[in-house]
């Protein structure tokens, strides 16, 4: 078992002929994941790195049998990219695309809440399941073989905390980038919930940051259910109210917002937070340990 | 981006959203102008002069170079116009959001008085738009305690604010402007004006693509007119590339100038104002740098995100933007190379380095991925004067030791 996308997944590219998605096409095939083809309107029929080119994902999904999707069209185009995979019956779809207009995401986050299927993202790194498939645009080689998982807003944090965490003797079995805008497909809790169902993850590493509730709710889910130690950090403790930090959905609003709020009720929940990001992968190890010497 | 009331009250009225009609002046010979179109042409002697800038608290707001002198003021007389116009034109508006630096004032909404006397009582409302990120649908927030600070009215009266929400991708339906409405105290004639006036409102926020538009006041006329006497409009950035002529009413002079010559390079900066400056790649690491620094004793001065191309050119233009800032002691580049490869960026933070020549504060470099043990080697090697590190504790122990000066 493994969280979202594992060896078996067939991978899809929304977007596959453009740069970004070239790229990262070629990156993830490299790793070993299986992606089957990529769909870029107009271009049906041909190939690109030796795969075949759908003009739509229907198409992709009947010739292909794909089940993942991970999108890189432009920010105008990426909220239809989401409902065409949802509505060809893609069950795991993985948008990076940064920039999507709040009123779009609105409308393509309520078209996929009632359709069978799971949004990550958008402006995300992307889904990793170390040593089987990554679907993203992560370094692979940071992210070692192991039992710990990682959620987390942000890219570069997400590396962050996947490096130390190998550093300190463990290795990762699946990272989620849920993706920093306002309106996201699978939130804190979503994932949380998916990797403490995981029987191939021991510990959980919960990395958030400033704006919304996201974190609040997940760490009140986890009191009741925490079979699993989890390590928290949330970043933006030093980011003053009303502006945006980089992320759109980085921004301090009302009280609940700020990350010392965050901490506190992630804290009262039994989560191990810790107030450098320097100690991620220190303190997973520590609480491992300590579970190991009780159980 | 934000817009002034003028601009917003203009954006309104392509949806058919009644407003306060003004007209913009830049000097003190076209606000005289605008008074005789606005009041002495159609009869009145009353309007009132408004400072346009990013910010509220105007009505309490005074001017720094004439402190009798507040940001809105009722005039009655072209004699008055001109005082108040040349008391506020080119003066600072120094109020309770725009901190004590102020604001400098370019532009005046010379506007007509509502406030006459009529059949009806006069009242004042709060309506506001926005996203309800928890719920992921737009919610619209009211009041009838308008034109007053609506942070104080949540606070002390939480029973007095109302909330609507609209279902995603679907208009607001009308049972949801009546009930607003009623919820308003309003029947007969202004019942149906404001039911017309929000149902224009949400199609306003949502075709603009608004991230937020508030109106306080929203005021009911003597003869039952809704208007929006004042509008406060942000717009979302993502959505400007569908909006060209909205992005053109961008008030550069509003923004602070590095930021503005930051994104001219694609770099994401926020002044702050602290002692110690860092450039990352990456939102989520470069607030998490941010919050070590501090915990290392310093203070951000600035959070700064090269985004996914740190190369020479970048990091040049990170270090000039940061070093515009006196109270830099000490600049932290913190790079987590994924697909990037640090020895790159290493050999771009060198580059960017002897370009600049003298550079008296200390550097500190910490590259993290691939080729990270080159990178340092390089950075080791290159004989300026900056100091490397690989992990992220030891860049914050690094942090401390220059702030202590060592």
């Amino acid at each position: 078992m493994s969280v979202l996308v594992n060896k078996n997944s067939k991978v899809i590219v929304q977007g596959f002929t453009g740069t970004e998605g070239s790229f990262h096409a070629s990156q993830m095939i490299e790793y070993g994941t299986n992606v089957v083809g990529g769909v870029t309107p107009g271009k049906g029929g041909s190939s690109h790195l030796e795969l075949p080119v759908f003009n739509t994902v229907r198409d992709a999904v009947l010739a292909t049998q794909a089940d993942v999707s991970i999108i890189f069209v432009p920010p105008a185009f990426a909220a239809d990219a989401i409902m065409e995979a949802c509505d060809a019956g893609i069950k795991v779809i993985i948008c990076i695309t940064e920039g999507i207009p709040v009123k779009d995401m609105v409308m393509a986050k309520e078209y996929v809440k009632h359709r069978n299927c799971r949004l990550i993202g958008p402006n995300c790194p992307g889904v990793i399941t170390a040593g089987e498939a990554k679907v993203g645009i992560m370094p692979g080689f940071v992210f070692k073989t192991g039992r710990i998982g990682i959620v987390s807003k942000s890219g570069t944090l997400t590396y962050e905390a996947a490096d130390q965490t190998v550093k300190a003797g463990m290795g990762i079995s699946t990272a989620i980038g849920i993706g920093g805008d306002p309106i996201i497909g699978t939130t804190t809790r979503e994932a949380v919930e998916l990797l403490m169902n995981d029987s191939e993850t021991d510990g959980i590493v919960m990395i958030g940051e400033i704006g919304g509730n996201m974190e609040a709710e997940a760490a009140r889910w986890l009191k009741g259910n925490m079979r699993k130690p989890v390590v928290g950090f949330i970043a933006g403790q030093t980011a003053p109210p009303g502006r945006r930090m980089g992320h759109a959905g980085a921004i301090v609003g009302g009280a609940e917002d700020t990350a010392a709020a965050k901490m506190k009720i992630m804290r009262e929940c039994g989560i191990h937070v810790v107030d450098s990001p320097a100690n991620i992968g220190a303190t997973m190890a520590e609480v491992l340990k300590k579970k190991l010497a009780t159980a | 981006m934000n817009l002034h009331e003028y601009q917003a009250k203009e954006l309104l009225k392509r949806y058919n959203v009644p407003t306060q009609e003004g007209i913009a002046a830049q000097s003190v010979d076209e606000a005289l102008k605008a008074y005789d179109e606005v009041a002495t042409s159609k009869g009145n002697k009353f309007a009132v002069v408004k400072a346009q800038i990013h910010a509220g608290g105007r009505g309490k707001g005074t001017m720094r170079e004439v402190p009798s002198q507040h940001g809105v003021q009722v005039v009655k007389s072209a004699d008055q116009v001109r005082e108040v116009a040349s008391n506020i034109l080119g003066n600072t508006l120094v109020t309770i959001q725009t901190g004590t630096a102020g604001k400098k004032v370019n532009k005046i909404l010379v506007a007509q008085d509502m406030y006459y006397d009529g059949p009806s009582e006069r009242k004042e409302f709060y309506l506001s738009i926005l996203l309800d990120r928890a719920r992921k649908q737009n919610v619209i927030m009211y009041s009838t305690e308008g034109g007053m600070d609506i942070e104080e009215v949540a606070h002390n009266t939480p029973e007095k604010i109302f909330k609507e929400w609209v279902q995603p991708a679907m208009p607001l339906q009308g049972f949801q402007a009546r009930e607003i409405a009623f919820n308003l105290g309003l029947s007969g004639e202004a019942h149906k004006n404001m039911v017309k006036f929000i149902t224009n409102l949400y199609n306003a926020y949502t075709g603009l693509d608004c991230s937020m538009l508030e109106i306080n006041p929203l005021f009911k006329s003597s003869d039952d007119k809704i208007i929006a006497v004042d509008c406060k409009m942000n717009m979302d950035d993502n959505a400007l590339f569908r909006h060209k002529d909205i992005e053109a009413m961008r008030d550069k002079s509003e923004e602070d100038p590095t930021e503005v010559e930051a994104g001219e390079y694609n770099l994401n900066y926020v002044k702050l104002d602290g002692n110690v400056g860092c450039m990352v790649n990456g939102a989520g690491l470069a607030m998490a740098t941010m919050d070590m620094i501090k915990l290392a004793g310093g203070e951000p001065a600035n959070f700064l995100d090269v985004g996914g191309t740190a190369n020479a050119k970048t990091v040049e233009a990170g270090f000039r933007i940061i070093m515009k800032d006196p109270h830099v002691k000490a600049i932290l580049i913190n790079i987590f190379g994924g697909i990037v490869r640090c020895d790159r960026v290493a050999a771009g933070v060198i580059e960017a380095y002897k370009a600049l020549g003298n550079i008296d504060i200390p550097i500190i470099v910490r590259l993290q991925g691939t080729n990270a043990e080159v990178a340092k080697e390089l950075i080791d090697n290159s004989g300026l004067k900056v100091k490397s590190a690989v992990l992220l504790s030891e860049a914050a122990a690094a942090v401390q030791e220059a702030i202590a000066g060592k």
